[in-house]
């Protein structure tokens, strides 16, 4: 893109099926790509959207294929947003951080590590909870983060 | 359109002292529905005769966290074995999800297999 004043929307709709949050990721790999983000920055964006799209898959829409999550990515200048929206009432606790001690020693599932990953990956995450209307995950990558 | 599958070649090799290492090579996707491919062919080796294993990521076209949830289980199991299993083949962007989420506590990361191998020496 060339710079100038762009503020766009893609929008995507897709069943709860798993395998189906590759679309959303090839599609946020392009935005990405064509926003300029470094290649490392469009992996961790990949890997942050397929896993929000499988959380709203299976926990929002408990894999119910009839119901829709919808993958709005938002650019401007600076920045790129994904919004992850299913029909649940959002996660029920905070992001956990896996401890693998437990998990080595059977103490904690070896599942649940999703919320963590998005949050380790993109600048800025958010899970709000709207049962009426649906909640949604919120993951912002900005363009001016230096590489690691 | 679903899931591609995981794919789950084994082989035998041998380190440079001539003990046998078992290397698990990883093709496909691994996701949730991965368990029977990933953790049915660990299950299958021996603890007697796979002292050493290697799994090799290098043909792995997506992972996710369901599948790092299945290694981490491969591993635990490993360990309630006795086993010691290294790992190589990651691009750079899941060698970083792995130290993220604290598995290189359990499995040392190489580059290639050789490099993988000669850790086990």
């Amino acid at each position: 893109m060339d710079g100038e004043n762009v503020n766009s929307v893609i929008e995507l709709r897709l069943p709860s099926r798993l395998g189906f949050e590759k679309i959303a990721m090839s599609t946020a790999s392009s935005v990405a790509k064509l926003m300029g983000f470094a290649p490392d920055r469009v992996e961790d964006l990949k890997t942050a959207v397929a896993e929000a799209c499988i959380n709203a898959m299976e926990h929002g829409n408990k894999l119910d294929e009839s119901l829709i999550v919808g993958v709005f990515l938002s650019m401007n200048e600076t920045s790129l947003e994904v919004k992850v929206l299913d029909t649940g009432t959002g996660p029920p606790e905070g992001v956990h951080t896996p401890d693998m001690d437990k998990k080595m020693h059977g103490e904690e599932a070896s599942r649940g590590m999703g919320m963590f990953l998005i949050q380790s990956l993109v600048d800025e995450a958010e899970w709000v909870s709207a049962p009426l209307t649906g909640s949604y995950a919120r993951l912002v990558i900005r363009l001016n983060k230096t590489e690691d | 359109m679903a899931e591609f599958s995981t794919k789950v070649k084994m082989e035998q090799v041998k380190c440079a002292s001539g003990d046998p290492i078992t290397v698990l090579r990883f093709a496909g996707d691994i996701t949730s529905s991965s368990e029977p491919a990933v953790l049915g062919t660990y299950g299958g080796l021996s603890p007697e005769t796979s002292k050493r294993i290697l799994l090799d990521f290098s043909k792995v076209e997506y992972l996710n966290s369901s599948g790092i949830a299945l290694i981490i289980q491969l591993l635990y199991a490993a360990s309630q074995k006795g086993q010691t299993v290294q790992t190589f083949g990651l691009t750079p962007h899941f060698q970083k999800v792995f130290t993220m989420v604290g598995i290189t506590k359990y499995t040392k990361i190489y580059p290639d297999e050789a490099a993988a191998c000669a850790g086990f020496d």
